[in-house]
């Protein structure tokens, strides 16, 4: 049976439903974040942040963060496996794929501490 | 077999010990195959995910300065005002609004609507335009 190590909902069909749950849960973020600043056209600094300090957006905010996290990854992962492997790049498309993904995993997590720090302002 | 083995062979070991020549045609080259609209829009979707993985950097960057203080959330607003700024913002938002406007068709299509070969010809048109229009409305509203 093969498995895949660098996968990270252990098997596709969990991968395939975390890309879908995220994906739903960043569209509603995202959209609902512009149309905030698209109908505040003279935000000022006491509204902005007192938006991102209460509560039910900092709940929605590190959803979203969390969801990005997952999102990116699973499709980081999906695009290595499709570009950065033997077939396409050669024989050293593995070691390249692995050092891509470790560089994709280092860059996620420095988005969850840096927005976490956001967030609740460290 | 002999087809199997011989679409595999250019990219395995096994041209070390089959006759084959090296400069027969390689029929699943995918850079030579023609690509459909429907090819374009999902290798868009893919690319525009790639530029808000590395962009978010940016936006988050904006999110912390803003939040800052007063003063700099009036830096953030003076920095908003350069051209080359709005580019780059304008950019990534681009990014975000093509993402989520081919990914809401892929949830559509996910539920086994419009998975025909003129369906998907279809979709793929809708996300051209209505993304063209939501990229342009984006770049109206950051100038």
């Amino acid at each position: 049976m093969v498995k895949n190590v660098m996968s990270f909902g252990r098997s596709g069909l969990s991968d395939w439903v975390i890309q879908r749950v995220s994906a739903v849960i960043l569209a509603v973020y995202f959209v609902g974040l512009l149309g905030f600043l698209v109908m505040t056209p003279d935000l000022g600094y006491a509204e902005w942040q007192a938006l991102f300090s209460s509560t039910w957006m900092r709940i929605a905010s590190l959803a979203a963060l969390l969801a990005l996290c997952a999102h990116a990854w699973i499709g980081m992962w999906t695009i290595a496996t499709d570009y950065l492997n033997n077939y396409m790049i050669g024989s050293k498309g593995t070691v390249i794929r692995f050092l891509f993904q470790a560089a994709c995993v280092l860059l996620i997590f420095i988005y969850l501490v840096w927005g976490v720090q956001i967030l609740w302002g460290l | 077999m002999w087809l199997v083995l011989s679409l595999t062979a250019s990219s395995s070991a096994l041209t070390k010990w089959l006759p084959v020549k090296d400069n027969r045609p390689k029929n699943l080259e995918l850079q030579t195959l023609h690509f459909p609209l429907p090819a374009i829009t999902s290798i868009l979707h893919r690319i525009s995910g790639v530029i808000i993985f590395v962009g978010i950097a940016i936006l988050l960057f904006l999110l912390a300065e803003s939040l800052r203080s007063e003063q700099d959330f009036g830096n953030v607003q003076q920095w908003l005002t350069s051209p080359l700024v709005k580019f780059v913002v304008w950019g990534v938002v681009a990014g975000l609004l093509y993402h989520l406007i081919a990914g809401i068709k892929h949830l559509i299509m996910d539920t086994g609507v419009g998975e025909t070969l003129q369906g998907g010809i279809n979709g793929a048109r809708l996300v051209v335009i209505v993304s063209a229009i939501a990229i342009i409305a984006a770049g109206v509203w950051i100038w």
